[in-house]
């Protein structure tokens, strides 16, 4: 049987969930159902004087109205921040109280004050205007920049900061930078997105009082970390009497790592009413409070050599986390971004301080590529700005910082296992025809348009990663995955995961692996994940680790069940266990035509018996059965890598900018299945493109979300892009048998500085994400004003 | 949504007389529905043109083309006579929305509605359309009013809208990257009575550039315009775009096209 292995197995999930065949929380629908609709603040910062809800009460239809004050009564515990951090200083984060429903003030526009449960949606919701809450509006805090000078939210949180972080060191920098011929200064601002999942946030939560058992369906892309914080901390039910399922979920982006307010009140009102209660978010409520992206202003500097060589780095950068700590929403602007902030070069000095802020904004979280695309963001637009001041070309500045050697420690955290990012940069620049920019540019010209390449370089610390190493650094939790392999008596098999596949195609991919350990044909594999009570405990998919931790787990259980086989195997075939090959499904006697199928050895395994005579194919003291579970914690992180290269035309007229040519050339280990792996790299792409482009949250200074619907979020589409040229190059990972890094997050976190890159060579200024067609006008014509006065 | 009285009316009298000021005529829906599901509309009544025989289809005579109220967007973009006709209507047509927008959406429900960022308003005022109610007939020019008003009167439903044919016309839309309604939609004609030029999602109407208009009435080129300074003043100015802006894009996209006609 050939390998499957590097193979373009076309998505065994697609025909279901192209066919409008899939299953999620919204399609389900229990017998005695009810409706929830959540009543919402509508002031960005307030105090609940009131709340009145006799009104609603006795509305149509409506099954209960419940408050922050039945929060309070039933004692249900508050969302969490699930990584600490802690202060230069040594002090530790500071963290507001966040209840699931408020009763004391209200944060953000979107905060939750009540649920109103009602047979139908359309009652939940018209009883939902006549709960009348009496708020005391106060002055909103909205601006990043300003957060520290602004009114200060909470009581105990003097400046709006949770913590003042640093990675590194100031004094080595400080010599650095004494030696340096050149320091390269940039200020900039990483816009903040919204993550826009296509399918929005829903509950479906159903209490069985004789049991007193929930099942809670939700769209999750980690429904294991959702029970947890829902019994451990909410506190609403155990973990055993808590059954949390995420069946087909359409798309997350970071946004459904962690349960919400919804879950947690969906779940515990359940309980309360004894009835099913089911939330579905409308797409305002997704955009006002989905947890948003990015949202950082930075300065950064870049000490250099005049020949090119980089010194010291620094990097000063308030990070907005929202109104409310985050499950992710802390290690996002720390340990996902500072140790990546010097990109992929060797910089003998380098720290990272980041201020994180309060506002009165929606909580900031993990968004696809979680602080890395901002830390590569800083650095690579810091390099090409070294360049441009330098008179360097922009590869050839790249070329000469990178590390040749493997591995390589790199400067704040990261020791890198494997990687040839000059090998890359390489291929980039043969594949992008970078030496014939300037023809293609003379023909822009020749149109009336500019032209512009830019470059990224990137590398990212993803399959997160060795537990101690992350619960060293303050996370709430291990990063290990789990799988399950268990044979079925007829000899197929399900593969049991606790990663989570809301897009990534885990049930093709994963089964590719477990068909080439076990010898089993595809078709008879089935990957299942998503329910709690089903496979065991797991830690869901996000920061591109499902592959290279989950997917290794699967190695590792298929080879305790290859090696139970060869036990059951040397028995049958009355041979010695050494003398057993396991090869291509078959467990064959060495030099004999001995031999039994590994469905043989699964049938025998269940039905351990012979007719007509007690005889065992078990040898003896074997227990029946052929399942294995495996738990894998990774040695080290994993670092995919690559070279972008993005060409844009821009029209100086109208300040309209195509992306015209895109080349991505990416390393992420061993390949196992290219069609998915660039469907991933296509959607981080848009992703970054959307970023760099079009995608912008904007709050108005009272803190009211002015992009709250499509006709305001400019979400990128397909004709906004040309067909992206993809390549790979291959360092195989050490850290894991599968020698996979992981690829989901790749293009989100290279885009926006290639595109950025091209836009302002184009123009010849700096300019601010998203270069819309507004601002990159003004700055053409800025251009021109200063260029005729110079003449 | 509120609830609400559906009525499907059988004709176009019948329509008239069961509208009051709490009512809304429904055509493509796709305005009127996503109003009210957003909670921003509610009527009492919802009274469907759709049934009414003859308030569809497309005429074309020696100088007009008279396309019924309750034609829908993709009819108009794929008719082979609009296309010979009014090439530039068609393409205007084939610029609004989506497929399922253009597929619902109708070319009367879209001037009743008079959206500041429409597309079909320029096209009205450029090719000096007249709009043909069951209660008499109406010049552009006095049609659209203000942001969303237009000179019908309640129970006034529109019947069809006709087209002046033109010498030669040309529409320039720059699409709101989100929503893709006109920032500015330009529509260039040479009629018989001189030239048009429209200019839509600049201001919070649609509007007849006499400026621009009277200096390609007297020479139909590009470099026409090159001396008339486009003032920002009275122009929309939100998070897509200031008034500065706008007022940069109707020069150049007048331009666009003058060179495309
Ligand atoms: C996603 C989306 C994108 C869109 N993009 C664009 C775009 O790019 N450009 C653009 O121009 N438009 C756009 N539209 C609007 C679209 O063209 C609508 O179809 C149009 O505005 C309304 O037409 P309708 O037939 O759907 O009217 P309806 O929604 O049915 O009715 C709208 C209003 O017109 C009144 N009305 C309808 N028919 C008549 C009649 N015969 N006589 C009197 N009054 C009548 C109704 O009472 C109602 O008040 C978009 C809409 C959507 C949903």
């Amino acid at each position: 049987m050939a390998s499957l292995v590097g193979s373009r197995v076309e998505r065994k999930e697609d025909k279901k969930l192209l066919t409008g065949r899939g299953k999620y929380t919204a399609d389900v629908t229990f017998a005695h159902q009810t409706y929830a609709y959540f009543v919402r603040s509508p002031h960005a910062r307030a105090e609940i004087k009131k709340v009145d809800i006799s009104k609603a009460e006795k509305s149509s239809g409506v099954v209960a109205v419940l408050t922050g004050k039945d929060i309070v009564n039933d004692k249900i515990g508050g969302l969490i921040a699930g990584w600490r951090i802690k202060s230069e200083d040594g002090s530790d984060m500071k963290v507001p109280a966040h209840p699931p429903l408020a009763s004391e003030t209200v944060n953000y526009v979107g905060d939750h004050v009540a649920v109103v449960i009602a047979e139908s949606l359309d009652e939940a919701r018209n009883a939902a205007e006549l709960v009348k809450v009496d708020y005391k509006v106060l002055k909103a805090v909205v601006d990043t920049a300003d957060a520290m000078k602004s009114d200060q939210i909470y009581k105990d949180i003097p400046k709006n900061l949770c913590f003042d972080w640093l990675l590194g060191d100031r004094a080595k920098v400080k010599e650095a930078f004494d030696k340096a011929d050149k320091i390269i200064k940039i200020d900039l601002i990483n816009n903040r997105v919204i993550p826009n999942a296509m399918e929005p946030r829903a509950a479906n939560a159903d209490y069985n009082p004789s049991t007193e058992e929930i099942t809670l369906y939700t769209t999750s892309q980690n429904p294991h970390l959702a029970r947890i914080i829902i019994s451990a901390f909410n506190g609403v039910a155990p973990e055993n009497k808590l059954r949390v399922i995420a069946p087909d979920v359409g798309g997350g982006f970071g946004s459904k790592i962690y349960p919400y307010a919804e879950e947690v009140v969906c779940s515990w009102a359940a309980k309360k009413i004894e009835r099913p209660i089911k939330w579905v978010a409308d797409r305002t409520e997704s955009f006002l409070s989905d947890c948003h992206g990015r949202d950082h202003v930075t300065h950064a500097e870049l000490a250099v050599k005049n020949d090119g060589t980089f010194l010291g780095f620094k990097n000063e950068t308030i990070a907005n986390i929202g109104a409310y700590a985050s499950v992710f929403g802390t290690v996002t602007p720390t340990y996902l971004f500072g140790p990546c902030a010097t990109g992929v070069y060797k910089m003998p000095a380098a720290y990272t301080n980041v201020k994180a802020v309060y506002t009165n904004t929606a909580p900031v979280d993990a968004y696809r590529g979680a602080g890395r695309p901002e830390a590569t963001y800083t650095i690579e637009t810091l390099v090409d700005k070294a360049a441009r001041e330098l008179g360097i070309d922009p590869a050839e500045i790249r070329m000469k910082n990178f590390p040749t050697q493997f591995p390589f420690q790199q400067t704040l955290v990261h020791s890198v296992d494997s990687g040839d990012y000059v090998a890359g940069l390489n291929k980039a620049i043969e594949a992008a025809d970078y030496k014939g920019f300037e023809k293609r540019k003379r023909e822009s010209e020749a149109k009336g348009k500019l032209r512009g390449i830019g470059l990224c370089t990137y590398f990212e610390a993803c399959g997160i990663a060795p537990s101690p190493v992350v619960m060293m650094l303050g996370c709430g939790i291990g990063l290990w995955e789990s799988a399950e392999v268990r044979f079925n008596p007829t000899g197929n098999v399900t593969v049991f995961t606790g990663s989570h596949s809301h897009g990534q195609g885990h049930d093709t991919t994963f089964a590719q692996i477990a068909a080439d350990q076990l010898g089993v044909p595809i078709e008879n594999i089935e990957i299942s994940h998503g329910d709690t009570d089903k496979g065991p405990f797991g830690y869901g998919t996000y920061g591109s680790r499902s592959l290279t931790v989950g997917g290794t787990a699967i190695v590792k259980a298929c080879d305790k069940i290859i090696a139970k086989g060869k036990r059951v195997a040397a028995k049958m075939l009355e041979a010695s266990e050494d003398d057993i090959e396991f090869k291509n499904g078959e467990f064959v006697v060495a030099k004999s035509n001995k031999k039994k199928t590994i469905g043989e050895i699964a049938f025998a395994c269940y039905l351990p018996g012979t007719y007509g005579e007690v005889k065992s194919p078990l040898p003896e003291g074997e227990e029946p059965g052929l399942k294995e579970t495996s738990f894998f914690d990774p040695v080290n992180f994993s670092f995919p890598a690559g070279s972008h290269i993005c060409e844009v035309e821009v029209n100086p007229d109208t300040g309209e900018t195509a992306v015209v040519k895109y080349t991505a050339i990416d390393d992420f280990g061993t390949i196992i299945n290219p069609l998915v792996v660039e469907g991933q790299v296509h959607g981080g792409l848009v992703q970054g493109i959307g970023q760099a482009l079009y995608e912008n949250c904007h709050y108005d200074q009272s803190g009211q979300l002015v992009t709250a619907s499509y006709m305001d979020y400019t979400m990128p589409r397909a004709d906004n892009f040309p067909d992206f040229n993809l390549g790979f190059t291959c360092t195989p990972a050490t850290s894991n048998p599968l020698g996979t890094k992981g690829c989901g997050e790749a293009g989100a976190i290279a885009a926006p500085p290639a595109v950025m890159n091209a836009v302002m060579n184009a123009i010849g200024t700096e300019i601010s994400m998203p270069a819309t067609a507004e601002k990159v006008w003004k700055a053409c014509k800025e251009n021109k004003k200063t260029n005729s006065k110079a003449a | 949504m509120k609830t609400f009285n559906y009525h499907s009316a059988k004709d176009v009298k019948e329509a008239s007389k069961l509208s009051s000021s709490k009512s809304a005529f429904l055509a493509g829906g796709m305005t009127t529905l996503p109003s009210m599901k957003l909670g921003l509309a509610s009527y009492n009544d919802l009274i469907n043109l759709k049934n009414i025989k003859n308030l569809s289809g497309i005429k074309v005579s020696g100088k007009t083309i008279k396309i019924g109220s309750t034609t829908k967007h993709a009819e108009v973009s794929q008719s082979k006579e609009v296309k010979k006709a009014i090439p530039s209507l068609a393409a205007l047509a084939e610029g609004i929305g989506d497929p399922q927008v253009r597929n619902r959406g109708t070319i009367g429900g879209s001037i009743a509605n008079n959206d500041p960022a429409a597309d079909y308003p320029s096209a009205c005022i450029a090719l000096n359309a007249v709009i043909h109610t069951n209660e008499r007939k109406i010049e552009a020019e006095k049609f659209f009013k203000g942001m969303f008003e237009t000179a019908l009167k309640t129970g006034e439903i529109i019947e069809a809208v006709e087209f002046e044919i033109p010498k030669k016309s040309n529409y320039q839309k720059y699409p709101n990257p989100a929503s893709r309604y006109a920032i500015v939609g330009v529509y260039v004609a040479e009629c018989k009575s001189g030239v048009n030029v429209a200019v839509t999602g600049a201001k919070s109407c649609v509007y007849n550039d006499k400026n621009l208009s009277s200096a390609l009435s007297k020479n139909f080129s590009s470099s026409a315009i090159d001396g008339i300074e486009i003032s920002s003043s009275g122009m929309n100015s939100d998070i897509h775009a200031s008034a500065e802006y706008r007022a940069n894009m109707v020069k150049v996209f007048t331009k666009k096209a003058v060179e495309a006609c």
